[in-house]
């Protein structure tokens, strides 16, 4: 008998020999992991899943656009104009008549248009101004910081409703004038991040080998930036539409035909004394749950992919 | 520490000029001027009034004027809506009522969001720890003007506690909602910070010490562990102005105080620029010097820091 060539040790060596390799885990799929199990993020994920879809096929189950006004109930609309499945105004109807169940998809969809648009424009100038910073450093850097801190040193609503006033309100202006003060936070973390990157060995090992330095800014450094600027953009998006709703209540903001949550809350707030609380009591709903759910998401965010900040 | 507050003020001065001289050329290429109407003046009328408010003057002398009227006289300069009133009188007649109320929610908020946070770590996992928690969540959903509604909605439509606005030189059930719905949001981020520090500190050596040594947990708590709790609380103290002051001008509209902001939003929806610069400048000069002044007492407060 051959040594090894029994049908026990056969099944052992194919046992060892084929064994399909341990696949590694990477930082990205580990965060995946840890943000999954995170039960307040997943649960708020959901939740605006839910309300984005009803964003998107609400307006199919709309009997009335935002723009129609309801003329046989305007009149009357404490009593008429209540939320009722039978007249087709299943959020009831707003002051001037129209269907508060379309104001509120329309608002909806401005809200959370001005939370990623804002977010995304802070982030391409806070990313680009704070890796030059802290990438180039010396004079410059501290430069270009010193301007920061002036600005943030000022309070920037103020800063917005200027410039709203200035140049006219328009979607538009608004989204630029949100973005153009969201950035100044941003910048800084990631100046601060890209410092104590660029001393690291393999950006050193990246110099030495000749890359040339703005390569070495977007390949290397950018890509281990993503982490950071993902957890501080998506706690932008929250306030970026509470800035947004600010202005809007009082009035400075974004202008009929268009509305937004902050609006319809204003209005809704406006003419409760007349008891149409659900005027205001909707528009509250999708606001408090888009905000609550925003921040246990970039919480979870945090905790995923910057476990040690915990 | 002196050389400190030199460096301090050294950068604090210039913010403030920049943000005078930008204010006032952002306002200066506004298109459409204060006197622009739909039907347009002659123009020998037009050449008399910018004459009245110095508009004729070129552009640096203008800025030069008005940068020594504040610095010297403290002098905004006249309104452009009202012939009979200047930017000074506005603001006499505005600020003392937002800062009442302005200076109450930031006592309350910083009072009981401190006890708040304290009692929620001493108490760790009892419902007053929950409270302070979900009050820090809600905080954020829940600023002043989702909670002025609320509020009105509550004690004035539905108990009719309260009235639903006005000032009446400040008496106290005037003053309830307002100082409320102002100091809501932030008392709730300053439990939840105060919370979290406070966790940390008792979970320290120094603390174990203390505690090993038989001190009572009434000495710990605020002979060894207040101090260093409150060092993030404090640093936070500069962003809750900020909040209070653009809050304020929520408050100032929708419980009609009468207070400044009611006269910032009036003068940027009926484009009155002298007004809006003046309060923004105003406005920005106060969070300037009160994010210097928390700079220095937490270089104060904290013998880490080296200057």
């Amino acid at each position: 008998m051959v040594f090894g060539s029994s049908q026990r040790a056969a099944a052992i060596a194919d046992d060892v020999t084929d064994q399909i390799p341990v696949r590694g885990r990477s930082l990205l799929k580990d965060a995946q992991i840890r943000f999954v199990q995170n039960k307040a993020a997943m649960a708020s994920v959901v939740v605006l899943g839910l309300i984005i879809l009803f964003v998107i096929i609400g307006p199919l189950f709309a009997q009335w656009s935002n723009e129609e006004i309801d003329w046989d109930r305007m009149g009357n609309i404490a009593t008429e104009g209540m939320p009722s499945l039978a007249n087709g105004h299943y959020f009831g109807l707003d002051e001037l008549g129209r269907d508060l169940y379309s104001r509120v998809i329309q608002a909806t969809r401005t809200s959370l248009l001005v939370g990623l648009i804002g977010a995304l424009t802070a982030l391409i100038i806070g990313t680009t101004y704070g890796l030059v910073a802290g990438y180039t450093g010396g004079r410059v850097d501290s430069a270009m910081m010193r301007f920061v801190d002036i600005l943030l040193a000022i309070p920037l609503t103020l800063v917005i409703i200027l410039l709203l006033v200035i140049a006219g309100r328009s979607f538009f202006m608004l989204f630029v004038s949100l973005g153009a003060v969201g950035w100044l936070t941003m910048s800084r973390i990631v100046r601060a991040q890209t410092l104590s990157l660029k001393t690291r060995e393999f950006i050193e090992a990246a110099r030495a080998a000749g890359v040339s330095e703005v390569t070495i800014m977007i390949r290397h450094i950018l890509p281990n930036l993503i982490g950071v600027v993902i957890v501080y953009a998506s706690l932008l998006v929250p306030e970026m539409i509470l800035t947004e709703s600010f202005i809007s209540f009082l009035g400075l903001g974004i202008s009929e035909p268009y509305t937004s949550l902050g609006k319809l809350i204003s209005e809704g707030a406006g003419t409760m004394a007349y008891g149409t609380t659900w005027q205001l009591l909707y528009p509250l709903f999708f606001y408090v749950a888009i905000i609550i759910t925003m921040f246990f998401i970039g919480d979870g965010l945090r905790d995923a992919l910057d476990p040690k900040d915990r | 520490m002196v050389s400190y507050i030199f460096r301090r003020l050294l950068i604090a001065i210039p913010t403030i000029l920049i943000l005078i001289v930008a204010s006032f050329f952002l306002i200066h290429f506004a298109p459409g001027g204060p006197f622009t109407s739909e039907r347009p003046l002659p123009p020998a009328v037009l050449a008399n009034i910018e004459a009245r408010y110095g508009l004729d003057q070129p552009l640096w002398k203008q800025l030069w004027d008005y940068l020594t009227n504040i610095v010297l006289h403290f002098d905004f300069g006249p309104s452009f809506k009202f012939k009979d009133r200047d930017v000074n009188d506005i603001i006499a007649q505005g600020f003392p009522i937002s800062l009442t109320y302005g200076s109450l929610a930031f006592l309350a908020a910083s009072i009981v969001g401190i006890a708040l946070g304290v009692t929620a770590a001493i108490r760790h996992n009892s419902w007053i720890d929950y409270t302070a928690v979900s009050m820090g969540i809600g905080a954020q959903a829940l600023p002043n003007f989702i909670m002025g509604p609320i509020l009105i909605l509550v004690f004035t439509l539905w108990l009719g506690w309260l009235p639903g606005g006005g000032w009446n030189g400040g008496q106290w059930p005037y003053l309830i909602m307002p100082v409320i719905a102002l100091s809501t949001s932030y008392m709730g981020n300053i439990a939840r910070l105060t919370r979290s520090s406070m966790l940390e500190v008792l979970n320290s050596n120094f603390i174990r010490t203390a505690r090993a040594k038989g001190l009572p947990t009434r000495a710990v708590i605020w002979r060894h562990a207040m101090k260093p709790t409150l060092l993030p609380v404090v640093s936070y103290l500069g962003p809750v102005f900020v909040y209070v002051l653009t809050g304020s001008v929520f408050v100032d509209m929708y419980f009609s105080t009468g207070g400044l902001g009611q006269a910032y939003v009036g003068s940027a929806l009926t484009r009155d620029y002298a007004v809006l610069l003046g309060v923004t400048i105003l406005y920005g000069t106060l969070t300037v010097v009160v994010n210097l002044l928390t700079d220095l007492a937490y270089a104060w407060f904290d013998p880490k820091i080296r200057y």
